[in-house]
């Protein structure tokens, strides 16, 4: 097994198997009464959230509790950290704590990396930047797996603000590696230089949304940050939802079978109609509850063995 | 503990239709020691104890017409030497539609040895229900118990050497029926 | 002291005796009293020249001094430096750069050229006393705002006519800012893939097109820092042709590593202009080769740990180079000496106006400015022990080429057995 997951490109497809694998029996475990399996009991798993973000801290910490692990949630907000203490710093007190993991959230791209250099647990990428997201594609891939049977051959459009998406990065890795077939389709001021050759030869690029939609089995949302705007990434949010939400008449357009997802938080009426968020082709409340069984899985491996 | 290394000398125990006559032996006395195995269910530890579970229930049913459920109940997350070796995958828990609540369980696991996965199949079944009564078949008794722990029903006790392995290789996974003795000195 | 070294190869030529007299110039008469350094297998080079230094002092004299600093290029076989004017306070005054000069000429072991800020304070907005730095005790020839770039294009205009009231030259950090904001590295396939905001090289190329034509326009001297793309050697290339009075500088840095170091997010790797693609790499070095780039300049950046050893985007850009420059480039071209004498010493003197650096070694009376090197010592880089106060090395743990032996400044030895005299 790995002993970090910084990136969706530390997983080979075995492993990445095993993880979606591992968290389909979490999964089925989860629905008894007594949650709290024994696997990590006397582990420490720390989680060390540099951005605001209750949603991906909760989860973490409910896969944690649920596999007995002792949670030390260490938040910038009221703490040393937003007194200026250097990363570094900071993995050195989590290393004399004996954290056994250190989940972490940040935003400056590879903060996980520089990370793993200084503490002797595993590192766990909870979001870094506009660098990756990997336990987010995880969950996004199982999501897709349980819905449609399979990701070998899956088609799959990730639309939107693909430049500053960690999400899309890690969706990109991972699908490519269990053999999905990923589009990334956005204004071109949104589509990162030579996505291809940095991610995975067989990523292709579109600019049309219109012309992807029919051949999708998968139709994955991003969130688009009104800010961009002033960026000049696009001329207006009316222009950019026309071109490139996903609304009703879109969304007919999809395959019978196709589904729409999104990672949220949702910006309901830009990227996303409420109509669309809201169907049975979405999977966004799924995607939620899958987070916490994917999470349990990476723990688990990471740290339930020698 | 150690590992006989893969190339020791190894000696056929049990093969094809002397397990299945073992596996007929077990069922035979579950059905007189359960008075005709109502109010039970089956459940197999995996790997090995899954399959046996199935045949027992196979057996019990062509005997006496009884369908007894069987599911199948891993312990990987229950094992208290889990930070002795690489982490391990999980096998599936499944209990049958209806439950364990109020049953008579029957845990089917294919060598009783340390007793320690006994004790994590304890374990974990108090997470998942509430039994009547918990009792243990195993197709091979091997000895060096380590708790106390005791199995209701034996297939086949076999006195070993603790640098020798028991190996249970079934149809239904690996193509054969045997237990093989590996190792040691004969 | 009078020196007599034995059995010297001078750039390389026939083993030879070279004689340093006592008032600090090269002479052909020999002294009885002269200390004799066996030479054998030594090669002489005029002292290098770096035109493109950061010292740091006054301001950041945790990351390094004008000693500290001054010691690394004497040990890197520099007899001059020319120190970057983005200190704190910034070298915008002549009180400033006459502080600079005089701290240099306390620290003796390498003469410090003070450059000058063109804007007050490296804001981009109001030129600075340019006059009065050039007529100052430094003598400042060289302008620069480098780590910022003169990006308004009237005020760039306006300082490269400016200076030539006393034969100035406007050395430009090309990089066009409004495209490169919070850029982190070259942005390409492994900007992409690492989720760091792109550097453009056409930020850079936009801002050397724009200058080479201002430079034409007004008739000035312009010279560009730490060249970094293909692009931009193109640029020059075709300004150059056409006459154009640009000089133009490449890093050790850039003549050898690549975007590629970033993968592992150590902050070594992160410098300004950013380590570009093995595209750009092979074009600067056949651009030095050519002389469409005319210097190697350290752009030698020393920075406090705590600026390294932090997240990427967190960190400062910037690396060691003063002793590892000779080293780098002698293990990218061989020992091609008539170039390295020119590219380090010869053509650095003549655009810094360094009189009495990038001599003749054969001539009589020639100032002793020179370097000692053995061209077959290997030595693994040791960022601890380097002498530089700080230790952002990107060669960390390489084997190098190349080992100063000894380094004379103005007949005074500075480096003896590969160690500082003081
Ligand atoms: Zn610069």
């Amino acid at each position: 097994m790995i002993k970090h997951l910084r990136s969706a490109a530390d997983l080979d497809a075995e492993t990445a198997t095993l993880i979606l694998d591992t968290a389909a029996e979490m999964a089925a475990l989860s629905g008894r009464e007594v949650k709290k399996l024994p696997a990590l009991r006397g582990r420490t798993v720390v989680n060390l959230f540099y951005e605001d973000s209750t949603r991906t801290r909760i989860s973490f910490e409910a896969a944690a509790k649920r596999l007995s692990a002792d949670v030390i949630n260490f938040s910038a907000k009221g703490s040393s950290v937003s007194k200026g203490e250097s990363l570094k710093d900071t993995a050195l007190t989590l290393q004399a704590m004996g954290a056994d993991a250190v989940v972490i959230r940040h935003s400056a791209s590879g903060a996980p990396h520089r990370l793993a250099n200084w503490v002797e647990g595993s590192v766990v990428n909870a979001g870094d930047g506009t660098h990756e997201h990997p336990t987010q594609a995880l969950l996004d891939a199982y999501t897709m797996r349980s819905r449609l049977g399979r990701l070998d051959g899956l088609r799959v459009s990730i639309v939107g603000d693909v430049l500053h998406s960690r999400v899309a990065r890690s969706n990109v890795l991972l699908l490519s590696t269990l053999g999905a077939q990923v589009t990334l389709v956005g204004p071109p001021t949104l589509i990162p230089l030579d996505v291809a050759a940095a991610l995975s030869p067989s990523t292709k690029v579109s600019y049309d949304l219109d012309s992807v939609i029919p051949d999708s089995d998968v139709v994955m949302m991003l969130r688009v940050q009104t800010e961009r705007m002033q960026d000049s990434y696009f001329p207006s949010a009316r222009e950019y939802s026309r071109r490139y939400g996903l609304d009703l008449p879109r969304m007919r357009n999809m395959p019978e079978h196709a589904i729409v997802m999104h990672p949220g938080p949702m910006n309901r009426g830009m990227e996303i109609a409420p109509e669309v968020a809201d169907s049975p082709r979405s999977t966004i409340v799924e995607q939620v509850a899958n987070g916490v069984s994917v999470r349990m899985a990476v723990l688990y491996l990471l740290l339930g063995g020698k | 503990m150690a590992q006989p290394r893969a190339d020791a000398p190894s000696k056929i125990i049990l093969a094809g239709s002397d397990l299945s006559r073992v596996v007929d032996r077990i069922a035979h006395q579950i059905l007189e020691k359960t008075s005709g195995a109502t109010g039970t269910v089956l459940l197999g530890i995996p790997t090995r104890g899954v399959p046996l579970a199935h045949r027992l229930a196979a057996r019990i049913h062509a005997f006496e017409g009884v369908e007894v459920p069987v599911g199948s109940l891993d312990i990987t997350l229950y094992r208290d030497d889990l930070r002795l070796k690489a982490t391990r995958a999980l096998g599936r828990t499944e209990l049958p539609p209806g439950g364990i609540d109020g049953l008579r369980v029957i845990l089917v696991d294919d060598v009783l040895f340390s007793g320690r996965s006994v004790r994590a199949a304890l374990d974990a079944l108090k997470d998942l229900g509430r039994p009547s009564s918990v009792q243990l078949a195993v197709l091979v008794d091997r000895g060096h118990r380590q708790l106390p722990i005791r199995a209701d029903y034996v297939g086949k006790n076999i006195p070993t050497a603790l640098s020798e392995s028991v190996k249970v290789a079934v149809t239904e996974i690996d193509d054969t029926d045997e237990v093989r003795l590996i190792g040691g000195l004969q | 002291m009078a020196y007599l070294l034995k059995g010297v190869s001078i750039l390389g030529g026939k083993p030879t005796d070279l004689h340093l007299g006592d008032d600090g110039l090269i002479t052909d008469r020999s002294d009885d009293k002269a200390e004799v350094i066996d030479a054998t297998g030594l090669v002489a080079l005029p002292g290098l020249v770096d035109v493109h230094t950061h010292l740091r002092e006054p301001g950041r004299e945790d990351a390094e001094t004008v000693e500290t600093g001054s010691r690394a290029a004497a040990l890197g076989g520099y007899t001059a430096v020319c120190a970057m004017a983005n200190t704190s306070p910034v070298a915008d005054t002549a009180g400033v750069v006459e502080q600079v000069w005089r701290l240099g000429r306390e620290a003796g072991l390498v003469d410090v050229q003070p450059i000058g800020a063109v804007t007050v304070g490296l804001a981009g907005k109001q030129m600075a006393e340019l006059g009065a730095m050039a007529t100052s005790a430094a003598k400042v020839r060289i302008f620069s705002d480098d780590g910022f770039c003169v990006a308004d294009p009237k005020l760039m205009r306006r300082a490269l006519e400016y200076v030539k009231a006393f034969d100035g030259v406007i050395a430009q950090h090309a990089e066009e800012p409004r495209l490169t904001e919070g850029a982190q590295m070259h942005e390409g396939e492994v900007s992409t893939r690492l989720g760091l905001t792109g550097w453009p090289a056409v930020a850079e190329e936009a801002i050397i097109a724009r200058d080479v034509l201002l430079a034409e326009h007004v008739g000035s001297r312009l010279h560009v820092c730490h060249v970094s793309t293909a692009g931009s050697v193109e640029v020059l290339r075709q300004a150059k042709a056409r006459g154009v009075r640009v000089t133009a500088e490449v890093t050790p840095h850039h003549l050898l590593l690549t975007d590629e170091m970033a993968s592992g997010y150590d902050p070594v790797f992160k410098v300004n202009p950013p380590l570009r693609t093995a595209r750009d790499v092979d074009a600067l070095r056949q651009a030095l080769l050519d002389g469409v780039i005319d210097v190697v300049a350290t752009d030698h950046a020393p920075h406090a740990v705590q600026d390294k050893e932090c997240e990427w985007s967190y960190a400062r850009p910037g690396m060691l180079g003063l002793e590892t420059a000779l080293p780098i480039v002698l293990s990218v071209f061989g020992e091609k000496w008539e170039l390295i004498a020119d590219r380090m010493s010869i053509a650095p003197a003549r655009i810094a106006g360094l009189a009495g650096h990038g001599g003749d070694l054969t001539k009589a009376g020639s100032p002793a400015n020179l370097t000692l090197v053995d061209p077959s010592a290997r030595w693994v880089v040791e960022p601890g022990g380097l002498a530089s106060r700080s230790s952002n090395t990107p060669y960390a743990g390489m084997t190098l080429p190349g080992r100063i032996v000894a380094t004379f400044l103005r007949g005074e030895a500075t480096v003896l057995d590969g160690k500082a005299v003081k």
